[in-house]
């Protein structure tokens, strides 16, 4: 029996102990006499969340393959065992050895959200590691960022030795190689660093300097040795389809978020959507094999015991294999009574009848995502979605049975009118006027109901729209109750319900996601005034916030409402993240001229990515 | 075809509830390929059903859960598979056919043997104290619900108890067997919060860890007295 690092009075003390001792299935332990290099491999939200994502599984797996490397996972105690931690000094530690962290090589931590910075530090604090990278001594772990914002990981930099930008499986190999190198040598952690620099995607934040202009925004960002590039170029998998995949992932004994078996399909999106930042840093779209897929699928199945599985990509109707694949799992699936939930895919002929062979439709609601009330709008944004498609969908939807429909919208797009937010409403009643139109008095059972959400659009680095303002909180709030009022007049108004986000907390992930150096100072005062689980609304304290960023000196208007010129240096623009500022400053304009640009599979957009696949990422280039 | 599996859930698996024991066990089936039966229906389930919900804090050798599989091979070799497809802590230690028309466990069950280990001393004062408990004619604890407070008479369900020492661990150890199951449960901690009440003792000061050791049927005939047998023997291997 694994010793725990919680003694028996605690774990039946707190919430959900089984976040805690480790041990499930496919958890992997191994002795650590027999490893050179230990990894605590950190996801900063709790366990539920953490275990949910995949790209910790695929690390996990990747890394604990090598003998001479122990990766263990880690997640943020909630808060009932934050404060016994605190209290107590028990130092954080490794779910598979139950240690204290602070003695690992490396402490990874995946960055997936903008509100999860404060539980960054929680981590660093409770494992009792220096919170700043600069007090940090030859014997500390060296903390490493990856995750995506890494894409601008300048608020963060005090906090963190070095960071990864781009897709895992590339080079952290050969980073964990180079340390084992490094410390064979007896050389420094300073000269490990500058080493690491050298590798594609590392990024060393104290290697750069940046100085600033009298109006704040910066005036260079340059390195301050040799060994620092001036670019720092994502690393990216270039062969997908022979891409290995965790087939033995761990079996949490609790329910997490996403219970299921996941089955990556694709990476990258040819899409183009101007707001969606996945779609533009992870260029560009390779593919999985989908015969191999299926093979993977029945091992993971078997390793697993799971009841259902799942696919995972951008855009999974855009997948080649995907018939080739769901058909095949539909077979493997009923024989095993596994369930298949499906990913929201584009509403045609071919997804509503897989739809309708995997689901129970009196259940399952269909989701539309047109992101904006007006063909205008969606043509501003690139969502290359008309009303006819959504219409024609919900037709055929209707026809065949479904009743539930579920939109989902952005407010606060750049050059947003009224019109735009009562197009939300009016969307919303065709639909239902459709349905009535489409299904005979007699044959309509069930209840007919459609939801529009609406969340706050922040724009992205490395998007078309990084250029874009964000909004005043009260005029996110006019918004609101602009679509509110509208959905509320329409003539199927009792068909139609709304919720909206509060934008509170998109003030301040529009801050971090644009924001430079300078917010690190107030993340940590953040942090020592209470501020953690951000991400929870519950916990989110706003005004707490919004008074540690004016007593630091910060006007979060400039990350915010401010007017970008396109000549301004962006935090992040010393990363190659694929796509060419040349590429995005074409699309920003043609978003202002509410353009639309063709997807990567109808014609080359020129976005520059391409470099970094094997295969031609757009068939009819002309 | 009807299967009774017994098991064992030890060690820090008495960190993990009831329901999330349910759904790992749901999980081993499929890994060890256990040829389960599953209910008609849109979402169909595994057919299973345990024969009494261990709580958090608990470990025990005496778990029960009844399956319906299609197809089987040998009490060995199913016990095999189905312990390869295992946690660390859990492990089946049992696996028997049922009569057809058997009933489930849960249904079944009348009472459990506990052992509680004492993390104090136990005086001999104390065990005194605890006889004297015994002899009283009437023990009524008061159940809250969520709905009311009962009132409960327990001494009837009290069968057997025996303080033994630990020679292993020098600790003091309480057998206890207790009436269970859906018509008169009765769980070791409300005999010894009731035990504090008579003795005047501040139960923070006694503390202790309760493992489950056996589970039984009342298989005797109407007007005889109690005839206990454990769950496992209502059944025959399978060789």
């Amino acid at each position: 029996m694994r010793k725990l690092a919680l003694s028996e009075e605690i774990l039946l003390k707190v919430d959900k102990p089984a976040r805690y001792i480790g041990g499930e299935y496919n958890s992997v332990v191994k002795d650590k006499n027999d490893v050179d290099v230990r990894i605590a491999m950190c996801f900063p939200d709790v366990y539920e969340i953490g275990m949910s994502h995949l790209g910790m599984q695929i690390l996990y797996d990747m890394y604990n393959k090598r003998e001479d490397i122990w990766c263990e996972r880690v997640f943020s105690p909630w808060m009932d065992l934050h404060e016994i931690m605190k209290r107590e000094q028990i130092p954080l530690f490794g779910l598979e050895s139950q240690e204290p962290i602070k003695n690992f090589d490396f402490i990874g931590i995946t960055i997936q959200y903008e509100m999860c910075y404060t539980n960054i530090l929680q981590l660093l604090d409770l494992a009792q590691i220096p919170l700043l990278a600069s007090e940090r001594s030859e014997d500390d772990p060296l903390v490493i960022g990856g995750g995506p914002c890494t894409y601008n990981p300048e608020p963060l930099v005090d906090f963190f030795d070095l960071f990864y930008i781009g897709e895992g499986e590339v080079n952290n190999l050969a980073l964990v190689d180079l340390y084992k190198e490094c410390k064979k040598a007896g050389l420094s952690r300073r000269e490990f660093l500058e080493r690491a620099a050298k590798i594609q995607g590392i990024y060393v934040p104290s290697l750069y300097e940046v100085t600033y202009h009298e109006d704040g925004t910066i005036a260079a960002f340059t390195p301050n040795c040799e060994a620092a590039p001036e670019k720092v170029v994502k690393a990216v998998v270039r062969d997908v389809a022979e891409l290995e995949y965790p087939k033995k992932p761990v079996v949490p004994f609790i329910k997490i978020t996403q219970d299921r078996a996941v089955l990556e399909v694709m990476r990258g999106c040819i899409r183009g959507c101007r707001f969606c930042q996945a779609g533009m840093v992870y260029r560009p779209r390779r593919e999985r094999n989908a015969e191999k897929l299926l093979a993977t699928a029945e091992e993971i199945l078997k390793n697993t015991g799971h009841e259902e599985i799942s696919l995972s990509s951008l855009s999974s109707s855009d997948y080649s294999g995907l018939g080739e694949l769901v058909n095949g799992l539909i077979d493997q699936c009923s024989a095993q009574h596994v369930n298949l939930s499906l990913p929201s895919l584009r509403i045609d002929s071919f997804s509503l009848d897989i739809m309708s062979k995997v689901q129970d439709i009196k259940k399952s609601s269909l989701t539309f995502a047109p992101e904006a009330g007006t063909q205008r709008m969606r043509n501003l944004i690139n969502k290359g979605l008309t009303e006819e498609d959504i219409l024609g969908g919900a037709r055929k939807a209707f026809e065949g049975g479904w009743t539930k429909v579920k939109l989902y919208f952005m407010l606060g797009l750049p050059t947003e009118t009224k019109e735009d937010m009562e197009g939300i409403a009016d969307l919303a009643n065709k639909i239902a006027a459709e349905y009535f139109d489409t299904v005979p008095k007699p044959e309509r059972k069930g209840n007919l109901s459609i939801t529009s959400s609406t969340s706050f659009f922040i724009p992205k680095p490395f998007t078309p729209l990084q250029w874009a303002s964000m909004c005043e909180m009260q005029e996110y709030v006019d918004k609101a109750e602009t679509v509110k009022h509208a959905i509320k007049s329409q003539l199927n108004q009792k068909r139609l319900s709304y919720q909206w986000h509060s934008p509170e907390a998109s003030i301040l992930e529009g801050v971090f996601a644009r924001g430079d150096r300078r917010l690190g100072a107030a993340i940590l005062k953040a942090y020592e005034s209470g501020c953690i689980y951000d991400a929870w609304s519950e916990q989110f304290d706003y005004e707490k916030w919004m008074q540690i960023l004016s007593d630091c000196g910060l006007d979060y208007h400039f990350y915010t409402t401010r007017e970008r010129s396109l000549e301004e240096v962006f935090p992040w623009d010393f990363i190659d993240a694929g796509v060419s500022r040349k590429f995005l400053i074409r699309e920003w304009k043609r978003a202002m001229a509410e353009e639309v640009t063709p997807n990567c599979a109808m014609k080359c957009a020129g976005c520059s990515a391409d470099r970094f696949s094997m295969e031609a990422c757009h068939e009819n280039q002309n | 075809m009807k299967i009774r599996i017994k098991f064992s859930k030890t060690g820090n698996l008495k960190y993990i509830g009831h329901l999330d024991i349910m759904r790992c066990f749901q999980k081993v089936m499929r890994r060890a390929e256990v040829d389960i039966a599953y209910s008609a229906g849109f979402s169909p389930h595994q057919i299973m059903s345990f024969a009494s919900p261990l709580g958090l804090g608990l470990t025990s050798e005496g778990e029960y859960v009844d399956i319906e599989v299609l197809s089987t091979q040998s009490s060995e070799t199913m016990l095999q598979k189905i312990n390869a497809a295992m946690v660390e802590g859990m492990q089946a230690l049992g696996y028997v056919e049922l009569p057809e028309k058997a009933k489930t466990a849960m249904s079944v069950v009348a009472a459990a043997d506990y052992r509680l280990t004492f993390d104090v001393p136990v005086f001999a004062e104390m065990k005194a104290k605890f006889a004297e408990f015994l002899l009283q004619d009437s023990i009524v604890i008061t159940k809250k619900t969520k709905k009311q407070e009962l009132e409960l008479e327990i001494r009837p369900l009290i069968f057997e108890t025996q303080f033994e020492e630990d020679q292993e661990n020098g600790k003091t150890t309480l057998f206890l067997k207790l009436s269970a199951g859906s018509a008169a449960n009765l769980k070791p901690e409300q005999v010894m919060d009731a035990f504090c009440a008579f003795a005047a003792i501040d139960a923070e000061t006694l503390p202790y860890h309760i493992h489950r050791l056996e589970m039984y049927a009342d298989v005797s005939k109407k007007g005889e007295g109690r005839k206990l047998i454990p769950l496992e023997r209502m059944g025959e291997m399978i060789v």
